[in-house]
């Protein structure tokens, strides 16, 4: 331990010094009244360019991203830059969709996707089902957060052997986490962000500089990543993709992109910001983290390079290959650096954290609350109710860590990926039209569910040596194909539930199965900065029931 | 009355149809055909093409992106 104690200081006032601003953020941009939703959980809907740039940079590009993507290049290779091409995908798909669902919200009042296809499709059922996903989805997301800075505790040598040491940082840490989400709601992780991306791009230039300079330049490094994976048995690993998993890189950076747009907390920091031009800005903006992620990814092989061995695993025999990055920075770095690097790390887990835990209880609020135990709650009671909610679900995050194999939360935020995707035909289809029934949507999410996990199931890990949820790439053989190719579940996932939703339309609207009332007009898609909100009429209810 | 900056002709209710939206589709359709950049060589700064050609696509997404915004901008 001794030996990283500059790493420790630095990393620890670091990391005090953005909880300080956490607490602090409370009172920046302050509103008339925080006992609000849009105020606690939307920063009051006013975040203008700059903010929402390091908002959603910090939100999309996690600190597990940040020290998985590079892992995963590390052990396979060209497969694991599936990253870069998944983020190029996602501005465009912003720059269409989301957009939509911005000024439908802001028209609206509404804070969570769940809250859009309840009134568009004039079912509570299906926007339970939308919220529950969502939740389901979030929490292991949340927990990989602490996975990313237990890497760094990990590396620095602060983790004990016995369960409460190995855990005490990583509680201290989401407990301090947890007060100030609390106190500040989404104006913290703002706030916060602006300091761990400024940490994270100081640490990413340095290391992409320095470090080639010192292991002989780029063509060695690639050339030693080549050398290993020539010498392994592994199939499917190499600088290039093969002839194999080419399908699979294709779907996986795909269904990760429409993925990533669905998820709450993507579109808690899209729904924050004040107009739709600073959306459409933003989406020319962020890819600067895309590169960023992309050099980060190249860290793994770095790390060949410079002949990392990942620390031992939870499990006896096993690697934490997520510490490869943490001991690049650790063995190359001089130490107050190295503790900087750890800090953008750590701080890196917080901010997404923070708005993960805020869409979570946001959903939990609107659409489990407000819909099913309270209907006449205030804006208070909704604002007090997922401050509660934020806390519970960190709670939980931490209690998947403490008490689980961290595995589990690995494999569950693989499956989280995949269910999320489910709910593509009704929030991203359900904003251009209205032609699927609810009720076949809520068939083609239970079809697309269904299969989902199935398949997840079917697939084993040769490394960890499990028979299920061993990863998302699907053999194409087990459906009868001659072939070793694979491809994403999520994928084969969200076509089935999407022909499953077509064919149940056609059949319900055979039936005259009543459809309900849509809440929106096309002009509320292209509602802007301005316009006046319409104040939440409980329409529906009454409607239906007079019929 | 007012002169319409845009060459498409505006419509009464307000839209975000715009011919110049097709471009999105370079970026999103572009880092998914594998064929095409799945190669070692043209090496640049010793990176194999695989890498440099798709930081490139990165760059022809805010490209894409910037231009649309501009031209859409009401």
């Amino acid at each position: 331990m001794s030996d990283h104690i500059t790493e420790i200081i630095v990393f620890s006032f670091l990391f005090l010094l953005v909880s300080a601003i956490g607490f602090v953020a409370a009172r920046w941009r302050a509103p008339k009244d925080m006992a609000h939703l849009d105020e606690w959980g939307l920063g009051g809907r006013s975040f203008g360019g700059w903010i929402t740039w390091f908002l959603v940079g910090g939100d999309l590009y996690t600190a597990y991203t940040f020290v998985a993507v590079p892992a995963l290049i590390f052990g396979a290779g060209a497969a694991g830059f599936f990253a870069v091409p998944y983020t190029v995908i996602i501005y465009p798909l912003f720059f269409l969709i989301l957009i939509r669902l911005w000024s439908v919200s802001h028209r609206h009042g509404f804070v969570t996707p769940a809250d859009f296809v309840r009134t568009r499709f004039d079912s509570p059922t299906l926007a339970l089902l939308v919220a529950i996903t969502g939740i389901v989805a979030t929490m292991p997301y949340i927990a990989l957060q602490l996975v990313g800075i237990e890497a760094v505790l990990k590396t620095m040598g602060v983790t004990g052997d016995s369960m409460l040491a190995r855990h005490a940082p990583i509680i201290i840490a989401f407990a301090i986490l947890a007060a100030y989400t609390y106190q500040s709601g989404l104006r913290a992780p703002a706030l916060i962000a602006f300091v761990k991306d400024t940490l994270i791009y100081i640490v990413i230039i340095v290391a992409v500089i320095y470090l080639p300079y010192k292991l002989g330049g780029w063509g060695d490094i690639f050339a030693a990543a080549d050398k290993k994976f020539q010498g392994t048995p592994a199939p499917n690993d190499g600088i290039l993709l093969n002839a194999n998993n080419q399908i699979q890189y294709i779907t996986l950076a795909l269904g990760s992109a429409l993925a990533l747009f669905l998820y709450p907390h993507s579109i808690t920091g899209v729904l924050a910001s004040k107009n739709r031009n600073v959306i459409k800005r933003n989406m020319s903006a962020l890819p600067a983290y895309s590169f960023l992620l992309g050099l980060i990814a190249l860290l793994g092989y770095m790390a060949i390079s410079a002949g990392i061995k990942p620390l031992p695993g939870a499990k006896e025999g096993t690697l934490d290959s997520n510490t490869v990055v943490p001991l690049l920075f650790d063995q190359k770095f001089p130490s107050w650096f190295a503790g900087v690097a750890f800090a953008a790390i750590g701080i890196g887990a917080l901010v997404p954290a923070a708005i993960m835990s805020i869409a979570a209880a946001n959903l939990f609020t609107r659409n489990i609350y407000k819909e099913y135990l309270k209907r006449d709650a205030t804006h208070a009671q909704e604002a007090q109710v997922s401050k509660i909610a934020s806390l519970v679900v960190k709670v939980g995050a931490v209690a998947f860590i403490v008490f689980l194999d961290p595995q589990f939360s690995i494999d569950l935020q693989l499956i989280g990926g995949v269910i999320i995707l489910q709910t593509a035909p009704a929030v991203a289809i359900g904003l251009y039209t209205r032609w699927l029934h609810r009720g076949a949507l809520i068939t083609g999410w239970a079809a697309g569910m269904g299969l989902a996990l199935w398949m997840l199931w079917q697939i084993p890990n040769a490394v960890t040596k499990r028979a299920h949820f061993g990863g998302s790439a699907f053999p194409l053989s087990e459906f009868g194909f001659d072939t070793k190719k694979t491809i994403y579940v999520g994928f084969v996932a969200v076509a089935v539930n999407l022909i499953v939703a077509v064919l149940a339309t056609f059949f319900l609207r055979t039936m005259k199965t009543p459809e309900g009332v849509d809440g929106t007009t096309p002009d509320d898609y292209f509602a802007d900065e301005g316009d006046p909100r319409i104040e939440k009429t409980p329409t529906t209810v009454d409607t239906v029931s007079s019929t | 009355m007012a002169e319409t900056e845009s060459p498409v002709p505006s419509t009464p209710a307000r839209s975000d149809r715009s011919p110049w939206n097709w471009l999105l589709v370079i970026p999103i359709v572009v880092p998914l055909l594998t064929p095409l950049f799945n190669h070692d060589s043209p090496r640049l700064w010793g990176f194999p093409a695989f890498y440099w050609l798709q930081f490139l696509f990165i760059l022809v997404g805010v490209a894409t992106t910037s231009v649309v915004y501009r031209m859409t901008r009401r």
